[in-house]
């Protein structure tokens, strides 16, 4: 295979990830900082998806955006008040809300399961003109893709250095500590979960506008997805500060689109994104658990040769 | 300053777990006092600060702070004003999170969406230089990778950073090495010095009790079963406080951690 045919694939793959990514870096926050694992992920980035179609739709390119991230900002309220307010298991509240939004994200859809937005203005094809005749003229979707998961990953590493972030930070690490702050732990989680699915309304929003449409199952699988892209990042950047690893998070959303296009290369079908997905995160979690456990099996037998 | 009112508390009501834990307390602290608190496992030492900084509600009595009642103020507003440590010296700071990051939190300073100063980080380098264990040349570093005694040091600063009005100290160098132990007392003794805070310490040891503070109180069963202060306070000796114990409870303490320190 040439290189001519193989940049594209890698274009497409940093595209896809850096659009992921945007969910990858709301998952940095919630699962790495707040410590929780959100669960509604799936159905706030379709909801994120099918609001900012229908805004795009109704001609509003450019709402679309801020209407998709505040409707994935409510599903986080909602998740939050779940669990923090009525005492509904962190796992389950998500759960609960990823249900409910299959749903929601239909009636938003205007009862399809399904949004076609071919011939729709959208900010790519916003850009697509705006570069007519100028050198990067072929990559206006990447410089999209790439203005978003930037202005992110910034917004993320200055608002993670004030004192609300630090609080959400401690929070996941210690929220005993957070009370004797004078810091309320439920206000915190609420906030971080917030902004996370605000990112994720968002990703779920271009991602739909970049494929020029949208289906009910755009979200399903995504928070594995986004899961193995941030462990991916983790491996190599997880022990920097906090403006690498979130650079790290996109970065690993990449990886996780070069490797799932390479598969796809070497005949694996497309059906299998899913598998692959959960095998990653499946590894990625268990790794230092089974080392853990393979060492000490192996004392075990070292010293039972010994004592032999 | 602090006025505790008939509080009672009791743990597993109804089931055979029931336990009495604090049975009809009053105490009046006055601004300033340095109190030890003695008494053997399961008095209610513990529970009375918990108590004190809301961790959960007392089922009668009131508790009242500079003549406010904050009985059903919840703990991360009392903290505003009462600051605590624990025995755990993992219990006050946030692991993953630097020396820096940790201070910053626990300082309460700026609205939510300030960041750290170059005048605030010159403050808690000061701080932490005042301690002598070099972490002002640490301040980057997360706080996991400090000593217990080194952390409990540093959650002392922070509970004591903002003055509050009480300071709840429950056996914070219990888990200490000795030597450890001996120098964070020696810190609590000056910080607690300098900032004239009023102070309620927790302590397994009758020697420390009598000779640290203004007053000490003892607990048995959930109650009050002793307190001295002023001039008899300098005058008691740890026989004394066993025999006073004895003859107060009926029983002999038997308990070895009390007996050894």
């Amino acid at each position: 295979m040439s290189l001519s045919q193989i940049m594209p694939l890698v274009q497409t793959s940093v595209e896809l990830g850096m659009i992921t990514g945007l969910t990858v870096l709301a998952l940095f926050l919630s699962y790495s900082m707040l410590n929780v694992c959100d669960l509604s992920t799936d159905g706030c980035f379709t909801l994120g998806a099918a609001v900012g179609g229908i805004v795009a739709l109704a001609g509003h390119p450019w709402l679309s955006l801020p209407a998709a991230m505040g409707a994935g900002m409510l599903s986080g309220l909602l998740t939050a008040v779940l669990q923090t307010r009525m005492g509904i298991n962190s796992l389950l509240a998500g759960i609960i809300v990823n249900t409910g939004l299959y749903s929601v994200n239909i009636a938003i859809m205007g009862g399809s399961s399904q949004l076609n937005m071919n011939k729709t203005v959208n900010v790519f094809s916003i850009a697509k003109d705006a570069m007519k005749g100028t050198a990067m003229e072929s990559q206006y979707k990447l410089i999209v893709a790439a203005i978003a998961a930037v202005l992110v990953i910034i917004f993320l590493s200055l608002f993670l250095r004030t004192r609300l972030g630090l609080a959400i930070r401690a929070t996941g690490d210690n929220p005993a500590m957070v009370r004797s702050s004078s810091i309320n732990p439920i206000f915190t989680t609420t906030v971080g979960l917030c902004i996370s699915n605000a990112f994720t309304g968002l990703s779920g929003c271009l991602l739909g506008q970049y494929q020029k449409s949208v289906n009910i199952d755009i979200g399903s699988g995504m928070v594995t997805i986004a899961l193995a892209s941030l462990l991916i990042g983790g491996v190599f950047f997880g022990k920097r500060k906090i403006p690498v690893r979130a650079i790290g998070a996109v970065i690993g959303a990449i990886i996780f689109r070069l490797i799932y296009a390479a598969a796809l290369r070497l005949n694996m079908p497309t059906f299998m994104l899913k598998a692959v997905s959960s095998i990653i995160v499946i590894l990625a979690l268990s790794g230092p658990y089974l080392r853990k456990q393979g060492a000490e099996q192996i004392r075990h037998w070292r010293n039972r040769k010994e004592a032999a | 300053m602090l006025e505790i009112q008939k509080i009672t508390k009791t743990f597993h009501p109804g089931t055979p777990d029931e336990r009495i834990a604090l049975q009809d307390i009053s105490l009046t602290v006055q601004t300033g006092d340095f109190i030890t608190l003695i008494g053997a496992n399961g008095a209610g030492k513990s529970t009375l600060f918990n108590a004190i900084s809301g961790t959960f509600p007392v089922d009668r009595g009131r508790i009242l702070l500079d003549g406010k009642d904050i009985t059903w103020t919840p703990a991360h507003q009392r903290s505003r004003v009462i600051g605590q440590l624990f025995q755990d010296p993992m219990k006050g700071s946030a692991p993953h999170m630097s020396i820096e990051e940790n201070m910053a939190l626990a300082s309460g300073r700026g609205g939510w969406l300030s960041h750290v100063r170059k005048q605030d980080r010159e403050d808690f380098r000061a701080q932490l230089q005042m301690l002598g264990m070099g972490l002002e040349d640490r301040m980057d570093q997360p706080v996991g990778l400090l000593s217990g005694g080194q952390r409990q040091a540093l959650t002392l600063l922070m509970a004591t950073f903002s003055k509050p009005q009480l300071l709840l100290l429950d056996e914070h160098t219990a888990a200490l090495d000795p030597g450890t132990a001996e120098k964070v007392l020696g810190m609590t003794r000056r910080i607690v010095a300098e900032g004239k805070l009023t102070c309620l310490m927790v302590t397994h040891n009758m020697e420390s009790a009598l000779e640290m503070g203004n007053r000490t109180l003892m607990m048995h069963q959930g109650r009050i079963i002793l307190d001295v202060d002023g001039e008899e306070k300098k005058r008691i000796c740890v026989s004394d406080l066993m025999e006073k114990f004895r003859e107060l409870s009926g029983s002999a303490m038997n308990n070895d951690r009390m007996l050894l320190s």
